[in-house]
């Protein structure tokens, strides 16, 4: 057909469609339009598979850590000399010196000063806390010998999981021969062993790489979600409706839409400022708390949440609303009892989002001291507290070298947390969804 | 005008009624849509217990003034109504009137059916619930049946009460929304359209229900179809661009219409 439209003399009228060069170039157009599209979403996948591999590959390690098991002997003298039995007594004492003890039993040779302090820095300073644990919770331990694993500094924990390279040279090293051909020893004694590091989700944070935990910042990020919720969903919810079902179309509606618009591109770190010159300076509320952070996280995430409101309440068919008042139900009825419970789930969908931006911001958090160093898991929303994407900052900016994994690891849970809410913002959408 | 005339000349030949008082009765009506007249001095009475259509083609404002008569074009902002409609001898433009109460009186069917995404027996329950109609359970359930009947849709649905509405046949949505416009007994029903998204069969339906509603309430209907509104009204109103061309009883208006834009447009001339 399209031959023989070629074909033809152009005295004839030749359907423009039906030639044969048009043809050919409208498919090679479609075809380039299909190649360019994918290699745009290969583009964006492949960036997306790159940056969670790094993420992965860097922070698995941090969620286990070296064990050294240690002979500890939990003598009488040294505990409880006068066998009291009195729980202060064996609390105040000297568990450090069990351990340098324990540790010079398995390497009698080191034994000049500095090799003893070196010895003491193999093993985490966690460990004498673990040996007094071990002594409160059962008296009975105290005057007999036990294998205790304990956790090994962060220096030997990276060492061992073979970040620190023995070709380096020595004075280049974090980890000196002396110490090497020391882990060579204990390893040959089947006293090292990689566990599963529990502490790293139960533990606030700390200076020392390898006490250091999450659980604090998710504490801080959950009652700083909490308060952010509380106030930006009922505050956006009624706002979006309000500006959606009564307010009159008139220029002062305007105004304000437009500005709600502005305040969604206003860069987050301006709503730091405003919650510190507000919140901290004016009103006097505490500092590094979750109440503040939640504040300013609410101020933030009110637009999206407007914004997502109205687009679903925009989208509850008039003819539902007719229906409504056909039978005589006022505006006020029309809204609670048909639009806003159809609109939910498009509400919900807007907010978990809003939420999970909230849950990932930093800047404005830092303008009102949380990114404080806080060892403490939080207990109210007044409490000092910090949030996961802080404590991804804070341990990017440590210099120890296992937090290098541990901020990986760090930013794995943050965006676990992100997964997890906007699949729950999916179920929902596919849940609800609605056709009328 | 020669459309007062018409009108009286009818509202005499009606037998059934007598001399029955018009149920409603618009007088001058104008409608501005912003600065665009959508209706032009209407006077137009509607008699109890009688089915009235409003014919004309597209654009005409025959669903516009259906509107007005529920007040149901409040909720357009730029909408303005002048002249007056009395609903028994009352002013439903007057201040300080609740639309709300008058919305009960004046039910509404519309031209899609529009069931709330809710269970069948919901969707007839609502209104009462909201007007307080009905205050136990069984009684409730009374209303909703006696409703449910009365839309001939009792039958096929009491099975299923408690299944969606909006999971029902076109035709059975349709006569969902009749049942709910009826279960907070309104005296005058409006039907915009009520048969244009139904098949054949379920028009029919439905337009024996009106027929059979007539007793019961007083019906204006907004129809598309000529021989719709030959076969269920008995009063019939021709509108063209915005003004009432003539009114009168359906028979008159079909067989011996007065004006020939009437006439052109029954015939099928224009529309």
């Amino acid at each position: 057909m399209t031959d023989m439209a070629v074909e033809t003399k152009p005295s004839q009228a030749v359907h423009p469609a039906l030639n044969a060069k048009r043809v050919a170039k409208r498919y090679a157009a479609e075809r380039r339009f299909k190649l360019i599209g994918m290699l745009a979403v290969c583009t964006a996948v492949g960036m997306l598979g790159l940056l969670l591999v790094t993420i992965v590959a860097r922070g698995l390690p941090a969620f286990w850590a070296t064990h050294v098991a240690i002979d500890v002997t939990f003598s009488q003298e040294e505990l409880d000399p006068q066998n009291t039995g009195d729980p202060d007594v064996i609390g105040n004492a000297n568990y450090r010196t069990l351990v340098r003890e324990s540790l010079q039993k398995i390497f009698p040779d080191a034994t000049g000063r500095s090799d003893r302090r070196a010895l003491l820095g193999m093993v985490s300073s966690d460990a004498s806390f673990q040996l007094r644990e071990l002594a409160l919770s059962d008296p009975a331990t105290i005057g007999t010998t036990q294998r205790v694993w304990v956790k090994t500094s962060d220096d030997v924990d990276t060492f061992v999981k073979g970040q620190i390279s023995r070709d380096v040279p020595e004075e280049d090293r974090r980890v000196k021969d002396q110490e090497i051909a020391w882990i060579d020893q204990l390893e040959a004694e089947e006293r090292l062993e990689v566990r599963f590091d529990v502490d790293f989700f139960t533990s606030g944070d700390s200076r020392e790489p390898e006490q250091a935990g999450i659980w604090g910042a998710v504490v801080g990020s959950f009652f700083t979600l909490i308060v952010t919720l509380a106030l930006s969903f009922p505050v956006g919810v009624l706002t979006a409706t309000y500006l959606e079902e009564f307010a009159p179309k008139n220029k002062l509606t305007d105004f304000i839409e437009v500005n709600i618009n502005n305040l969604a591109a206003v860069p987050s770190i301006v709503f730091g400022l405003l919650g510190l010159a507000v919140f901290l300076n004016f009103f006097g509320f505490p500092r590094s708390a979750p109440l503040v952070g939640g504040m300013v996280l609410a101020l933030m995430t009110l637009p999206t949440i407007i914004i997502a409101s109205r687009s679903a309440l925009k989208a509850v068919p008039p003819s539902i609303r007719e229906a409504a008042l056909g039978v005589g139900a006022s505006k006020l009825q029309v809204v609670t009892h048909h639009v806003v419970p159809l609109a939910m789930p498009g509400i919900l969908t807007g907010t978990i989002i809003g939420m999970a931006q909230a849950l990932g911001e930093t800047a404005p958090l830092l303008m009102i001291g949380m990114v404080a160093f806080i060892v403490d898991v939080p207990g109210g929303i007044t409490d000092a507290a910090t949030v996961l994407p802080v404590q991804v900052y804070l341990w990017a900016d440590s210099p120890e070298r296992a937090f290098v994994a541990k901020t990986s690891a760090a930013i794995m849970v943050l965006l676990g947390f992100l997964i997890l809410m906007n699949a729950i913002a999916v179920i929902l959408r596919k849940r609800f969804e609605r056709r009328w | 005008m020669s459309n007062v005339e018409t009108m009286e000349s009818g509202a005499t030949a009606a037998p059934a009624p007598g001399k029955r008082p018009p149920k409603i009765i618009g007088d001058k009506v104008n409608v501005y849509y912003g600065e665009k007249q959508a209706l032009d001095d209407i006077d137009l009475e509607i008699m109890p217990n009688e089915v009235t259509s409003l014919i004309g083609p597209s654009g005409c404002g025959k669903s516009t003034f259906l509107r007005c008569l529920n007040r149901m074009n409040d909720v357009i902002d730029i909408c303005r109504v002048t002249g007056t409609i009395t609903l028994d001898g009352e002013d439903i433009y007057k201040s300080r009137l609740d639309v709300v109460q008058l919305r009960a009186r004046v039910g509404m069917v519309f031209q899609k059916p529009n069931p709330f995404p809710k269970s069948i027996y919901d969707n007839v329950a609502y209104g009462p619930r909201i007007h307080g109609i009905g205050h136990s359970k069984s009684e409730l359930d009374e209303i909703v049946e006696r409703s449910l009947r009365r839309a001939g849709l009792w039958e096929e649905v009491k099975e299923r009460m408690e299944s969606p509405g909006t999971g029902l046949s076109g035709g059975q949505q349709q006569r969902l929304c009749i049942a709910r416009a009826i279960a907070v007994s309104p005296e005058v029903i409006l039907m915009d359209e009520p048969c244009s998204a139904l098949d054949p069969i379920a028009t029919a339906r439905v337009e024996e229900l009106i027929d059979e509603l007539r007793e019961n309430y007083t019906i204006v209907i907004v129809t598309h179809s000529m021989q719709q509104a030959a076969r269920v009204s008995q009063k019939t109103a021709f509108f063209h661009l915005g003004r009432l061309v003539e009114q009168g009883d359906t028979d008159e208006i079909f067989t011996n219409p007065r004006d020939e834009r009437t006439q052109g447009y029954i015939t099928g001339r224009f529309g």
